[in-house]
């Protein structure tokens, strides 16, 4: 009893100081005045619509939920928790069969590689685009990612997953939608490093979308149960092989760790830590002098990289950078870390598609005063919209690391 | 000396709900009416209480005729005034402390006042209400609701004014003007520059709560009345949404009423000075109190962020045959000075609660007409919608008419902040030009629109004014972000940057005398950055020093 002689809020929101620093630091308000920006959405909002739900606005949408507000919030307020959490709870009606489609990206990727070339190729008509703009609203501007002809689990299992097993140690490596229907070159660059550093590459029993899009587009239902069945696989692996569970998507790591908590209320706790980036785990290894990286010594490149804002918020950019500047051959610049405006399946729907480019405006004005060979970042939709918005060619540090990795002189230094 | 050129039917000494509803009444029924506040509008017990619509039930055991009134008067405001009224229902709990036994008495004698009470189970009450105490072993159901006392007072007066009744505020009343054993008159004094002013007036009516008690000295006769200090807390949001009563004897602190954005618990009951009525402070103990029993009926409370702390004056009355003072009775008390004391032309209107203050006010006007020989005129308080409330408060969010709007899927969450403390005067509020929905105050969503329309219809002087009339720095922040800015559309209406710097002083420095009592946990953390931006940034104590502000506070 009386507690409140020791009081913190219980309420997250009540910690707003109203400093009012978020909504400087979102990227929306800066473009679009009809969001009312993330103090007022978030905290704000939050104690009308506890007076009563009516006073949910559904211009709550437009948060393009890149979490930037909570990273400057010096009060810990989950700023964009509580706006996401509202939009779940509050907002009318089914999501449409757009919002659907963009969301299951698993369904759509697995039906897609099938027909990779014919999908490919249909999808960049401009009819098609003009046609999916008009009915389905997905604006006609953007570019489909392509996809695959062959999944990367299918390469994984034809020419991979035995040879992973004669190494000497494990990691478990969750590939995300991405790298299976649209870049398994990606994963398998993974592979690439990771062998050479003696590790053996496993997958996980079970995988399915970390659910971010799904999340994004309030199909929680569907996300929860993605997420359970990927917090099961997560934790066998990590039980198995005592090590960690890697990816090279930065959103994919973040929603697994952040997200299935705070939004699909799943407990995590027990493998959030082990839940990490590539490039971090890489690192971490390289640092306790477990590993050794020999690189080609002929290798130059000018790299840029850009901050994902999921990685702006995991805090983990040191990792990715810290790695590319091992390079000898790399000249990297550091990009200012701000949106890159397509928040995933965001920057497609046509409503937003000025508002996802006006954010990504000065980024790619930047990007052309470096004038890099080549623009490095950790998430794949931040890579589709500067490769669509830019000339410039887009790749995950990993890619980078295994292009310039001399792989059998790494094998020897790890003694292999 | 100025004098008033109009001589008055009736001249009402006070501007809270009683002063205000007694002026209206007065109006309706065709007098000409003066209505004379010291301060501003509100600024007594009518702003410093629990905003519950009492069904009644509190009194149903130890007062029935309060009970009786009470009932009666929370069905006509549902109907009069539905702007100012939230049908949030209410719950008399019982945790296993108490005595079970009580709430058949209490249903009992809640049936015999006209109350509706149904004893629900425990599990019922708990999803009724997922806040209350969840150990409670048994939970009666009534219809309690909130109440906003300002806007109530506020749709008074606009209505009095509608119908004629001047009004004036920050005037004090210093002295009567008689002749023999009649009031004629008064003299009162602008409290900001000390002119004196007269008036004339068949009748006055004293309604000025406790310090009716003062007034009535300065005419010269004795009420035997005891200022009853009343504390109260305010948390940050709304922690519950059905109003939560303990079901024993009334006590200390055992209602829980969620009011517009926040929810209020009080109160205590302690007996105080006339000297201290004007400066209320709540102390540690009253805080503490608050707060033990307040999570009794809601365990929420203990980690929910307490915005401020303030107390009101409660104007009981003794008995006449009582000078002792034992005997007090918390109903309406109606003097007529002229047979009481051999006074003609003066009514003092007191004792009562903001939930009678409309039969207090009908209680006074009959009294005034018959002093006129106006016995024939009818009151129509008790059918006739106050301004703001003569449509239904839409529970639906309207479709938004105003083209600039129209590209956003619905209304703004400011503009339905304003149709919640407005009702249909909300129609009056500018939103068509660049920058009137621009938010002033964003905790309580008040915008310059907003911000301007209570500038020019409702008797915004300060920004203490615009507080009471729109919520503006009621919220988490205290005035933080929105008192500057409300400062500057003053000062664009009023062109006088002196007075708008003392004005911000001022009113700074009375959000600060609510959150000193609870300052701890988030609250602190606030307090400390509005003092960075107002002492640091803005330089307000530079400002303030050499400067006396206590006369502001009001």
């Amino acid at each position: 009893m009386n507690y409140q002689q020791a009081n913190i809020s219980d309420n997250n929101f009540e910690k707003c100081t109203k400093c009012t620093v978020c909504t400087v630091y979102c990227p929306v308000t800066a473009v679009n005045p009809d969001y009312p920006g993330p103090k007022q959405a978030g905290p704000d909002g939050e104690r009308y619509r506890l007076k009563k739900p009516l006073f949910y606005n559904e211009a709550l949408k437009y948060c393009l939920n890149c979490k930037r507000c909570e990273v400057a919030c010096p009060s810990n307020v989950k700023i964009g928790d509580i706006i996401q959490a509202a939009r779940i709870k509050y907002s009318a009606g089914r999501p449409s069969l757009r919002d659907t489609m963009l969301a299951s990206t698993d369904l759509m990727g697995s039906m897609a590689t099938l027909a990779a070339p014919l999908v490919n190729g249909v999808l960049g008509l401009k009819p098609v685009k003009k046609i999916m703009d008009a009915t389905l609203k997905i604006d006609c501007h953007r570019t489909f990612p392509k996809y695959a002809g062959e999944k990367f689990v299918t390469w994984y299992n034809r020419h991979a997953r035995e040879s992973q097993l004669a190494l000497p140690h494990k990691v478990t490596y969750f590939h995300g939608c991405y790298v299976n229907y649209n870049n398994p070159q990606l994963g398998r660059d993974l592979l690439t490093v990771m062998n050479a550093v003696g590790y053996g590459v496993m997958l996980l029993e079970k995988e399915r979308c970390c659910g971010v899009a799904k999340i994004a587009n309030r199909l929680v239902k569907e996300a929860t149960r993605d997420a359970k069945i990927n917090l099961a696989s997560i934790t066998t692996a990590v039980d198995t092989h005592k090590a960690p569970v890697i990816a090279t998507s930065s959103t994919c790591t973040f929603t697994m760790r952040d997200e299935y908590p705070h939004l699909l209320h799943l407990d995590n706790a027990r493998v959030r830590s082990s839940i990490m980036l590539a490039t971090k785990f890489i690192y971490e290894l390289l640092e306790k002098g477990d590993i050794k990286l020999v690189f080609k010594p002929d290798f130059r490149m000018k790299v840029a990289y850009h901050t994902p804002c999921h990685m702006e918020k995991l805090g983990w950019t040191f990792y990715s950078t810290s790695i590319l500047r091992m390079i000898p051959g790399v000249e990297l610049t550091l990009l200012d870390s701000r949106c890159c405006g397509i928040a995933g399946t965001y920057g497609f729907k046509k409503e937003n598609y000025a508002y996802s480019q006006a954010i990504g405006e000065p980024l790619f004005e930047q990007i052309a005063e470096v004038n890099p060979d080549l623009v490095a970042t950790d998430c794949e939709t931040c890579r589709w919209q500067i490769e669509m918005s830019t000339p410039y060619r887009v790749e995950n540090p990993v890619t980078v690391l295994a292009m310039a990795l001399d792989v059998d002189a790494t094998r020897k230094a790890n003694g292999l | 000396m100025n004098k008033l050129p109009k001589h008055y039917d009736v001249i009402i000494i006070g501007g809270g709900a009683t002063g205000a509803g007694t002026a209206r009444d007065c109006a309706l029924r065709g007098l000409k009416v003066l209505l004379i506040e010291r301060f501003d509008f509100t600024a007594g017990a009518t702003g410093r209480n629990h905003g519950l619509l009492h069904s009644g039930a509190r009194y149903a055991v130890t007062d029935p005729e309060s009970a009786t009134e009470c009932i009666k008067e929370n069905m006509i405001l549902r109907n009069i005034a539905r702007h100012c009224v939230e049908d949030t229902g209410g719950l008399f709990i019982t945790l296993p402390e108490d005595d079970l036994a009580y709430q058949k008495l209490f249903i009992e004698k809640c049936r015999e006042a006209g109350i509706s009470a149904e004893a629900i189970d425990p599990e019922l009450a708990r999803r009724i209400e997922p806040a209350v105490n969840p150990e409670l072993i048994g939970a009666v159901k009534v219809p309690d609701g909130a109440v906003d006392p300002f806007r109530l007072t506020t749709a008074n007066i606009i209505d009095a004014r509608r119908h004629g009744a001047d009004v004036i505020t920050y005037h004090e009343v210093m002295r009567f003007i008689k002749s023999g054993n009649r009031i004629e008159g008064l003299v009162m004094r602008d409290v900001h520059t000390g002119q004196e002013t007269e008036a004339y007036g068949s009748v006055v009516v004293n309604a000025a709560g406790i310090w009716g008690h003062l007034v009535a000295k300065k005419a010269g006769v004795d009420i035997n009345m005891f200022p009853a200090k009343g504390s109260l807390l305010i948390f940050g949001h709304r922690v519950n949404n059905t109003v939560i009563n303990r079901c024993r004897k009334p006590a200390n602190a055992d209602i829980l009423v969620p009011g517009d954005t926040i929810s209020l618990i009080g109160t205590t009951s302690d007996r105080v000075s006339f000297d201290e009525i004007d400066n209320m402070e709540v102390t540690p103990e009253e805080v503490d109190i608050l707060i033990r029993e307040g999570e009794k009926l809601s365990p929420r409370l203990a980690t929910t962020r307490i915005l401020r702390a303030y107390a009101g004056v409660r104007p009981l009355v003794a008995s006449d045959d009582d000078p002792s003072g034992r005997s007090i009775s918390r109903g309406i008390v109606c003097l007529d000075h002229a047979k009481r004391d051999g006074l003609e032309g003066f009514i003092t209107i007191t004792g009562g609660k903001l939930m009678t203050y409309r039969l207090m006010a009908e209680w006074a006007t009959d009294m005034v007409c018959a002093k006129l020989g106006m016995d024939k005129a009818k009151c129509v308080t008790a059918t006739t919608p106050l301004p703001g409330s003569e449509k239904p408060v839409e529970e639906n969010a309207p479709e938004s008419s105003h083209p600039s709007r129209q590209h956003i899927i619905e209304l703004p969450t400011e503009q339905l902040a304003a149709e919640g403390r407005h009702g249909t005067l909300t129609e009056e509020i500018r939103w068509q030009n660049p920058g009137d929905d621009a938010l002033v105050c964003e905790c309580e969503q008040v915008s310059v629109g907003e911000v301007e329309f209570a500038i020019d219809k409702l008797n915004v002087h300060n920004l203490i004014n615009l507080r009471r009339r729109t919520r503006l720095g009621m919220g988490t922040c205290q005035g933080q972000l929105c008192a500057c800015r409300a400062a500057g559309l003053l000062d664009k209406a009023d062109h006088c940057a002196e007075r708008s710097l003392s004005d911000l002083c001022s009113f700074v420095s009375e959000r600060w005398k609510g959150m000193y009592p609870v300052a701890w946990g988030d609250t602190v953390s606030e307090i400390q950055f509005t003092q960075w931006i107002y002492s640091g940034v803005a330089g307000l104590d530079e400002f303030l020093r050499d400067r006396d502000t206590e006369h502001l506070l009001h």
